[in-house]
């Protein structure tokens, strides 16, 4: 492993693990606790749809994927106010056209060949360095933007009803909340890919929620259990030859059954 | 004179075509304790909400303490119904009482010593402050609600809302909470929503009474017509457990 670290895509491999396990600790508390984890599983698959159209036109396919991503966020953000009921068939229907729309985009692109599998189930080995600065300034963003009105999004996460009463502006709040999703869904489509963001967003939270008493506590330990889980999963991954992602994803599975048994046995 | 802690002039409001409220029209002064009955689905909560400022008359005015109501929430204080939500939150008594410190003017602010000192009063008022580290989620029902209290007093309210109150709790909390409701009282203008006639009878100052329109008795009786209106069939229930202030005293025609 230690040689390993001499190479430079390694070395950006461990960073971006780092990075994208911070972002999912605090975004992914967040989003469980709002019970947004479909809405960013949609997020994620419908971002499929602006990494074909940024291959078609010839743009960096992150970008495609992020103005996709914050787009669709939004979008979903309108619907859930607008007509609750069915917010979730909508999402699902957003789901599958992003893919769809992805696909044909990418057929149409003239003699291009498109590795989908790393899109799909991540490629943390080959995330060049300036992504690396990328996720730094976006995880910087999260930080002051959670920071800043951390006792806000507790307010609006808990009790929207009573936020509202006193004046939290929490229907713009949950659209800030939707925005950073889409942000760091799409920082995680390179490590894990797009199929496996839900996994390393909602993984981590689930555990944390259980041994913590706030929300911030909470945040601070899924990203320190994120971390374990790719930087385990990366040098798995590594030793034996196996798909980096799949990986990482294996290993926070791995340890959600495990907690889920002990949770389990010790409540009987 | 005071402005009035409450002042509805002639609010209607529906769900889209549904009629909830109609005609409504209610004085509260400054100090009172003002009991709202009504059978189910009778707009009471309907009512509470127009008063919060979460929903919007279709016509009519509302003015808290002289205010629009979305412009005085940061002097009310509520306390909902259902306290029972979100029990797997991860939160603390006293986090969720420090809730109560939130207003649109300090987004973005931290929570002062002066938020914490304001709340651990509140705590102690409301004889919960031994509980603030716990997680909400492990209190029982009457403990829990008496921390939504403590959040709507932390607020420093002039007027405190109350949605069902007894709604979940033990009998013998039921009692407490109405005595410690007189006499905080004493300082603060109170609303309680309320099934219960007996609860209403032994402990509140005025009476109103909605099932889509409004009764409103400033001098705390029940009367028959509130009684009819309210559970649609006379009811003999009034001759149980009422203290007699409440009943109207009989004037022969």
């Amino acid at each position: 492993m230690w040689e390993a670290l001499q190479l430079d895509f390694m070395r950006n491999a461990l960073f971006a693990g780092l990075l994208v396990s911070i972002s999912c600790g605090i975004i992914g508390s967040l989003v469980v606790v709002n019970r947004i984890v479909f809405i960013s599983g949609g997020i994620a698959h419908a971002a499929f749809g602006g990494i074909g159209l940024a291959f078609f036109l010839g743009f960096s396919p992150s970008l495609g994927a992020a103005l996709f991503a914050v787009g669709v966020s939004m979008i979903i953000g309108v619907v859930s106010f607008k007509s609750k009921h069915r917010a979730d068939t909508i999402i699902g229907v957003l789901w599958a056209i992003g893919m769809a729309l992805g696909i044909i985009l990418i057929d149409l692109t003239p003699g291009y060949h498109v590795d989908l599998m790393s899109y799909l189930f991540g490629s943390i080995l080959t995330v060049p360095g300036s992504d690396i600065w990328l996720m730094i300034l976006l995880n910087m963003a999260i930080l002051i933007t959670v920071i800043s009105f951390y006792k806000e999004f507790i307010a609006m996460s808990y009790d929207e009803e009573f936020a509202f009463v006193v004046g939290i502006p929490v229907k713009l709040l949950y659209f800030v909340l939707l925005g950073m999703t889409a942000l760091s869904v799409v920082m995680t489509i390179q490590v894990v890919g797009l199929i496996l963001v839900i996994a390393l967003l909602t993984i981590p939270p689930y555990i944390a929620e259980k041994c913590t008493t706030s929300l911030g506590k909470m945040m601070v330990l899924s990203s320190i259990l994120g971390i374990f889980f790719t930087l385990g999963g990366l040098w798995l991954s590594y030793s034996y030859n196996l798909t980096s992602g799949a990986t990482i994803i294996l290993v926070a599975g791995v340890t959600f059954f495990l907690f889920q048994a002990i949770d389990l046995i010790r409540g009987h | 004179m005071r402005v009035p802690a409450i002042d509805i002039n002639g609010v209607w409001f529906s769900y889209d075509k549904t009629p909830v409220l109609e005609d409504v029209t209610l004085t509260l002064r400054q100090g009172d304790f003002l009991g709202i009955l009504g059978p189910n689905g009778g707009g009471k909560t309907t009512l509470l909400k127009l008063l919060l400022g979460m929903l919007k008359p279709d016509k009519g005015t509302i003015r808290i303490l002289g205010e629009a109501p979305h412009d005085a929430n940061h002097r009310v204080g509520y306390v909902p119904q259902n306290t029972n939500f979100n029990t797997t939150f991860p939160i603390s008594v006293m986090d969720v009482a420090l809730m109560g410190r939130l207003s649109r003017s300090r987004i973005g602010k931290w929570y002062s010593g002066d938020d914490r000192a304001k709340v651990q009063d509140a705590l102690k008022k409301a004889g919960i402050w031994d509980l603030r580290h716990n997680p909400i989620g492990r209190l029982s029902g009457g403990q829990r609600q008496r921390v939504f209290i403590a959040r709507a007093l932390a607020t420093e309210p002039e007027i405190l809302f109350l949605d069902e109150p007894t709604a979940s709790v033990d009998p013998e909390f039921e009692i407490d909470l109405f005595d410690f409701l007189r006499e905080l009282n004493r300082k603060v203008t109170i609303v309680a929503i309320t099934h219960d006639v007996g609860v209403i009878s032994r402990h509140v100052k005025s009476v109103a009474c909605v099932n889509r329109s409004l009764i409103f008795h400033e001098e705390g009786q029940i009367t028959r017509e509130m009684i009819d209106m309210a559970y649609h069939c006379p009811v003999d229930l009034i001759a149980h457990g009422i203290p007699h202030r409440v009943l109207p005293t009989h004037t022969e025609t």
